[in-house]
């Protein structure tokens, strides 16, 4: 028998087990959500449906035994003068609620089984995605067959006043990024998921997608959503101190929509490729620099420059000192550390604007500047 | 020979060099409460900062060492030796020694605990702060970007695997060559048979263990990379290792309290433990399985679909011997004469309770489920259900049930029912909301959630606190039995059962200098 056919008949399987009450309790994403969000996929549909058969045999047997015990509990009370049984053994029960529960188990392990290679099945993806997981936020890169390939970070958006109770809460707090990922609808959407320091895991309850983002090592994983619109999910694997602040947005958007975005991000792309071969002022850079530092560099060196998990920048030796070392830094980071290469994450421009801030603001006013050209010498060493 | 009948030695000389299977009981019973308060203080800490929704009270750095330090200690520092000091004190008791088989060895095992926790308490505040990477410490988190003080954790583990090692070789060695004439294997008090199983497993486990932190400590200082691909390692390796020891090491904490469960369930429904053999060997089968189901922990790492498969299989099949169990206890209460003391209010809720951390055990082992459930708080509630009323309500059962073996004096009833209501209450009100936030997506060890989920964070807060607080009722509780109280018989219980209770209350500090004839 061929592993199609053999998925057809669990799947049919699944379809008879599927029948049973397929009690939806809540959706997903709503305040004091009770259930598991059904979600936008078939995937996200059959681990749904698998979750409440298992969940209401577990209820149904639990029923059975908290039945009897409860009746025991209120009829053989010592206090009504009950006079104890002396039974202790019997085989054949014994044998009975051996092999009944195996029966139960495997009327569970078939449905499963066809879900899990469904979710392995990751043949005919028609578009690539590779996702990295970085302390703390996600690098999303559109693998393109043609073209410029489009990439891009995504961060938390909430600003630190919500978090610290200064501004009332937003409803998407902590679920917002500045900027989300876009997929088109009833695409089968291929992710390649990595890390480029600790363990990470990309999870989106609603597209039913989770998996370890592991460093030196590309896990796949796919989706295939079937409505449009936005799915939040955060990081799921413990990663580090800003753990709970680094979630994932999707933004499922029709063909139509994919297709011009993905456009005007490789136009973006190409724009920044001019504009790395511009000479800036300084106010341009520090204005620059001042928005690169707040997604990238805020979270260890602080607002002002302070520090906090990383090193204070205000006042450091390495702002205030050889422009050289402050390049070596930036863009090699420093191994075994949280300070990542940034080498490979900003564009040249962004790097040397971000350089210029960290040399110009919190009292560091050392009126020099670095140009993206500077950068790029740098790198080529 | 000397005097049988000497005392204890008199002032600290007595706690340092005892060799007295009661006395190093004790001190692993108050160690281990000691320990219970401390990470009970850490949980106390994680639910305030999440009874809202922002960051409030601490740090995010500070709230991962809380979660780190709240698993360690209630882990190694509270529950396993709790288990150690009821196994000290009752099992030479229960099959006729005079004391556990290798007696020095036994007070170097506890002695060397103290010291331990006390290094892992300093991490707090050291330079970087204490461990931050989860009780499960994953590399390279735990490694490469752990602060220093990960150098003293890897010391203290290897130290308590040492303590754990050193105590299960003498439970090993008491059990086999210690048993009174005519207690065969298939007498012996379950309580024993499952410590005796458990021993075998800690045995097996902890040097995996030792093996893990030793590669994390030569990955750090010795510039090796056996967690790091870019050195030709893979930080999964640690995984798998690690839920080597980690998977047995849930059932270690679990398996003693199946023991005790199985005693007091016959005790207080006046009627024979239904299926002793069939309990003696679902425990032997859950813990074969327990050394081939590890890798369900990691169904999103990557694994190919035919290790998901097998792990996925092996892990349902646990529910057989499990249910084996539980139908056991029940069809012994079924037709009994029932009375409910607090052992057995903490026993039956021990059922029950267990029972739903089971069910959930079952969803979480259907791998394309768990691509849902994983690292979220469905798991947090799943654990915690079978840790909590499983292990802790096992071992409240046991000291209410033996107090007045140990001290000679009948606890409080009534305060004793408070304590059982109020942690019932409480764990339930902390726990099963738990549930619900998990399945409707908050990941397990943040901080900070999004507003949705604030309601059930403040309901799970307020029974948490509410547990927390009833433990200290328990403390009271214990010195007011051990101060005085109502004079106890030999056998408080008219249901009990065992060679322990024909010993006068409280036990005299020698017994079974000449070993009892068992019939």
């Amino acid at each position: 028998m061929s592993l199609n056919n053999l998925k057809r008949l669990l799947a049919c399987a699944a379809g008879v087990l599927a029948t049973l009450p397929g009690l939806a309790l809540a959706a997903g994403g709503e305040k004091n959500a009770l259930n598991m969000p059904v979600g936008v996929t078939d995937v996200g549909r059959s681990i749904f449906d698998l979750h409440m058969i298992i969940l209401w045999i577990c209820v149904a047997i639990g029923a059975l035994v908290f039945g009897v015990m409860f009746y025991s509990i209120i009829y053989h009370r010592k206090s009504r003068g009950v006079k104890p049984a002396q039974f202790h053994e019997s085989t054949k029960v014994e044998i009975a609620w051996t092999v009944v529960p195996f029966l139960i188990l495997i009327t569970m392990a078939v449905p499963a089984t066809s879900t899990l290679l469904d979710i392995y099945d990751f043949d005919d993806a028609e578009m690539d995605v590779l996702v990295t997981g970085y302390q703390w936020k996600w690098k999303y890169e559109y693998l393109a067959e043609e073209g410029e390939n489009v990439a891009f970070f995504s961060n938390l958006s909430t600003p630190q006043s919500e978090i610290y109770n200064t501004d009332d809460k937003n409803d998407n707090y902590l679920l917002e990024v500045d900027e989300p990922l876009v997929i088109p609808v009833d695409t089968k959407v291929r992710f390649l998921v990595t890390a480029n320091d600790v363990i990470h895991s990309w999870w989106v309850p609603e597209l039913a997608v989770k998996k370890d983002a592991i460093p030196g090592f590309i896990n796949e994983t796919w989706t295939r959503a079937n409505e449009i619109g936005t799915y939040r999910g955060q990081c799921a694997e413990l990663c580090g101190k800003d753990h709970g602040f680094m979630p994932i947005v999707v933004e499922v958007v029709s063909k139509e929509d994919y297709a011009a975005w993905l456009g005007e991000k490789q136009e973006q792309a190409a724009k920044v490729k001019e504009l790395m071969a511009q000479t800036f002022t300084l106010d341009e850079l520090m204005e620059r620099g001042k928005a690169v530092y707040a997604r990238n560099c805020l979270a260890c060196h602080g607002a002002r420059g302070e520090g906090g998990v990383g090193t204070a920048i205000a006042g450091s030796a390495i702002a205030t000192g050889d422009i050289g070392g402050h390049l070596n830094i930036g863009i090699n980071g420093v191994p075994g550390t949280a300070m990542q290469a940034f080498g490979g994450q900003l564009n040249d421009v962004d790097l040397a604007a971000v350089i210029t801030y960290q040399r110009n603001a919190f009292g560091n006013n050392m009126g020099d500047l670095v140009q993206p050209i500077d950068v790029f010498n740098y790198k080529q060493g | 020979m000397g005097d049988h009948h000497h005392g204890p030695a008199k002032g600290l000389s007595r706690w340092l060099f005892t060799t007295n299977h009661k006395d190093i009981g004790t001190m692993y019973l108050w160690f281990s409460f000691a320990m219970f308060l401390l990470g009970g203080t850490f949980a106390m800490i994680i639910r305030a900062e999440l009874f809202q929704p922002g960051m409030q009270l601490v740090e995010p750095a500070f709230f991962n060492q809380m979660t780190t330090l709240h698993g360690l200690v209630m882990v190694f520092g509270a529950i396993m030796p709790s288990f150690v000091g009821l196994a000290n004190w009752l099992i030479p008791m229960m099959i006729g020694a005079p004391d556990m088989a290798l007696p020095r060895l036994n007070n170097w095992s506890f002695w060397i605990l103290p010291p331990a926790f006390l290094l892992l308490a300093s991490t707090l505040f050291m330079e970087g702060g204490a461990p931050a990477a989860g009780w499960t410490f994953y590399a390279p988190l735990s490694t490469t970007y752990a602060a220093p003080s990960v150098t003293i954790f890897i010391f203290c583990i290897h130290i308590l695997g040492l303590s754990s090692i050193m105590g299960s070789i003498n439970i090993i060695a008491t059990v086999m060559n210690m048993r009174a004439p005519g207690m065969s294997y298939m007498k012996m008090p379950l309580f024993v048979w499952t410590w005796l199983i458990t021993a075998f497993l800690l045995v097996a486990v902890m040097p995996v263990l030792a093996g893990a932190v030793t590669m994390m400590l030569m990955d750090v200082h010795f510039g090796t990379s056996f967690f790091s691909a870019a050195g030709g390692g893979d930080p999964v390796l640690f995984q798998h290792i690690f839920w080597f020891f980690g998977h047995p090491e849930v059932y270690i904490i679990i398996l003693p309290a199946f023991g005790v469960v199985s005693q007091i369930i016959p005790a207080f429904s006046r009627k024979p433990l239904f299926g002793y053999d069939s309990m003696v060997y679902a425990t032997a089968a859950i813990a074969f399985l327990s050394f081939i189901v590890w890798a369900h922990h990691m169904y999103t790492v990557g694994m190919p679909v035919a290790g998901e498969l097998f792990f996925m299989y092996a892990t349902m099949l646990i529910a057989v011997p499990t249910g084996v169990k539980v139908f056991n206890w029940v069809t012994t209460m079924f037709r009994g004469s029932l009375s409910f003391e607090a052992p057995m209010l903490f026993a039956v809720a021990f059922i029950i309770l267990f029972t739903i951390g089971g069910f959930s055990g079952l969803m979480l082992a259907i791998a394309p489920a768990d691509f849902q459930y994983h690292d979220t708080y469905f798991v947090v509630a799943h654990f915690h259900y079978v840790l909590v009323p499983g292990a802790i309500f096992g071992i409240f059962a046991s000291a209410y049930f033996w107090l007045p073996k140990w001290t000679g004096h009948m606890y409080d009833e009534t305060l004793a029912k408070t304590h059982f209501w109020l942690s019932f209450i409480g764990m339930n009100l902390a726990f099963f909301p738990m549930h619900f936030l998990g399945l409707a997506g908050m990941p397990r060890r943040i901080p900070d959630y999004a507003l949705q989920f604030a309601d059930f964070n403040m309901v799970s807060s307020i029974g948490a606190f509410m547990f927390g607080v009833s433990q200290l009722l328990f403390l009271f509780i214990v010195v007011k039995c051990v101060r005085g109280g109502e004079k106890a018989t030999a056998k408080p219980w008219d249901g009990a059962e065992g060679l322990e209770w024909t010993v006068p209350s409280p036990a005299p500090y020698h017994t079974f200098s000449t070993p009892p004839e068992v019939k």
